[in-house]
């Protein structure tokens, strides 16, 4: 783990109207972490996520991505960060190397490079007989493991996934972390969120967020600790459980 | 300048991956420009007439066979009884009902005068009008010859009046419709294309995909908007050498390269539009909502099917404020009086204002980041 901090918030907010989607939450991610954001459904993940990548102004409060700020730096930011959403975002009507190369040329690589890097990349993901295909008719799992290798593809310094085995078989979420495992060894941090919690221990350390606020933060087994819980899930129902109560 | 080029690249590849869409842009135009200009013919044919004879003469045979013969009447009845020909009227059977009074024939002899009675449904009120404005002008030119019959001297002198049809010397109906239906097309066809296509990649999300990347607004929108100037420029070169020419006969008389500078100049001001209202939707339900109600403004208040200038004041503004009325005049003054340059430089002006309001306008309001 570096000292070089990759996200570092303080008293991050955003409001809609009267509702605070995200409430003051300070947190710092460091360089090359494996860092889980977990929460219950509706408790500000995915707006929280969407202002750190620069798609979203925050209400108030600091952050910096990558050294740059989330206010006045977006569009520096976006050049350093990966983004895989919730929702599918490839082109299902284009083939797997013409998803590959448009989104390697709109990052700004240059045609050679994206020639070699996309024959790299369908070789690790074994889609050789695929590669002329539609991504419409790929399965959910190639597509999940397909679209987080387009959001490395351009070697970004961190990538966001936003629940991105939602949905997927449990060999598959197996590999899709083999492939996050593999990223964070080339050095990219990665911040994922997820409503598996055998997928929390993967992860170097873990946010929990209730209601807009962080509750917890910590690594699995610290946090296993403190809350004298045997696994994540006991840890997440424990915290989910003070949702309720608060409503 | 090579963000472009993939954004380009791809743009195109999923517009000819998907043969609906190139259906729609090439094939769609093309019929509906050979069957829209026959139902956009305002000339007024087969208005049914009843006639109700009480003369029974041969005068009144002469005056019916003129009126059968004009090609514009369809008699449907043939009666001695006004509410016989009244009910057809009133069954909507009958457009207009001429009475023929009983003696007209002697009295014409007689007394050298004699009075007809026309009735006519005003429902529909151009029919009516022209109705009535075409039998009254066959009753006149049948009374003029028999005058002439009946005078052995020339009395006194008449006003004639002589027509000269500048420009459309036919008065073909087609030569004035035909252009002002292809700006429609091609305003149709870039303005929904456009708006759907943009409207649909924030539907599916790609469009967030794209936000978190580097990638310049501008660029993005360039993107969008030169595959559809593209596919409008064809659509348009289709509509007028080859469907215009072939089935209509229509050859412009002025000079192409300002016809394609315009169509140039206008397509980015309406796929401006386009653009601005993709900006408005988050669906496509409400972008195809919103283009129509759009089109149906742009359309009616162009001067494509009634002239501007009958408009009240508050309606030719709007008018004013509309791309297309511009186009179409452009297109008419163009291909029928073989306007210059310089007969349509305030046209050019006014549509380079229309692209960059709208455009500078979409792109202030597509936001990456909200």
């Amino acid at each position: 783990m570096g000292d070089l901090k990759m996200i570092s918030t303080h008293d991050l907010n955003k409001t809609f109207g009267d509702f605070v989607a995200v409430n003051n939450i300070t947190f710092d991610v460091h360089q090359g972490e494996i860092f889980g954001f977990l929460g219950a459904n509706g408790a500000g993940k995915t707006t929280a996520m969407r202002m750190l990548c620069g798609l979203s102004i925050p209400t108030s409060g600091e952050a910096t991505i990558a050294g740059y700020d989330v206010y006045k730096e977006t569009e520096k930011i976006k050049r350093n960060i990966g983004y895989m959403s919730q929702k599918f975002s490839l082109y299902e009507d284009l083939t797997v190397t013409e998803n590959i190369r448009f989104y390697g040329g709109i990052y700004g690589l240059k045609d050679a490079e994206i020639r070699s890097r996309s024959k790299e990349l369908i070789q690790t993901l074994e889609l050789e007989d695929q590669r002329d295909l539609l991504v419409g008719s790929l399965p959910l799992g190639w597509k999940q493991k397909l679209a987080f290798s387009v959001a490395i593809f351009h070697h970004p310094k961190l990538v966001f996934l936003d629940e991105p085995t939602g949905g997927v078989d449990p060999v598959t979420r197996r590999q899709f972390w083999d492939l996050i495992h593999k990223a964070s060894d080339d050095g990219i941090t990665i911040f994922v969120t997820t409503h598996y919690m055998d997928e929390a221990e993967y992860c170097d350390r873990i946010s929990m967020m209730v209601d807009g606020y962080i509750r917890a933060l910590d690594s699995p087994s610290q946090l296993k600790k403190t809350y004298q819980a045997a696994s994540m899930d006991e840890v997440f129902y424990e915290l989910a459980r003070g949702a309720k109560r608060t409503e | 300048m090579s963000t472009l080029k993939f954004l380009l690249q791809k743009e195109f590849r999923q517009i000819f991956r998907n043969p609906t869409i190139l259906r729609m842009i090439l094939l769609v135009p093309v019929v509906q420009l050979i069957i829209l200009p026959l139902a956009a013919d305002f000339e007024i044919k087969n208005i049914n007439i009843s006639i109700v004879d009480n003369d029974r003469s041969g005068m009144s045979q002469d005056l019916i066979e003129d009126i059968k013969s004009s090609g514009y009447f369809r008699l449907i009845n043939y009666t001695h009884d006004f509410q016989i020909a009244f009910s057809d009227i009133e069954s909507d059977e009958a457009d207009i009902v001429l009475e023929i009074p009983n003696g007209l024939e002697r009295d014409m002899i007689r007394e050298r005068s004699g009075a007809l009675f026309i009735a006519v449904n005003a429902i529909n009120g151009t029919k009516a009008y022209v109705g009535g404005a075409y039998l009254s002008r066959i009753i006149s030119a049948f009374n003029q010859d028999l005058r002439t019959e009946f005078s052995s001297e020339n009395r006194g002198t008449a006003i004639g009046v002589a027509v000269i049809n500048w420009f459309n010397p036919m008065l073909n109906y087609q030569f004035f419709m035909v252009p002002g239906i292809l700006v429609v097309l091609v305003t149709m066809v870039g303005g929904y294309m456009t708006s759907l296509n943009i409207v649909k990649e924030k539907e599916v999300g790609t469009i967030e995909q794209i936000n978190v990347t580097p990638i310049r607004k501008t660029h993005f929108i360039l993107g969008k908007l030169i595959p559809f100037w593209v596919l409008c420029v064809i659509v348009f070169t289709l509509g007028m050498f080859v469907v215009a020419r072939i089935i209509y006969g229509i050859v412009p008389l002025g000079s192409i390269f300002v016809l394609y500078g315009y169509l140039a100049l206008y397509l980015v001001a309406i796929l401006g539009v386009a653009l601005l209202i993709s900006t408005y939707s988050n669906t496509q339900q409400q972008a195809m909502s919103l283009s129509f109600f759009m089109m149906m403004i742009f359309i009616l208040m162009s001067g494509l099917f009634t002239p501007i200038e009958s408009m009240p004041q508050w309606a030719q503004w709007i008018a004013a404020l509309n791309p297309v009325t511009y186009f179409v005049q452009v297109m008419r003054m163009i291909v029928m009086k073989g306007s210059e340059f310089g007969h349509i430089t305030k046209h050019f002006l006014i549509m380079v204002a229309f692209a960059v309001v709208f455009n500078s306008w979409a792109i202030l309001n597509y936001k990456k980041t909200s």
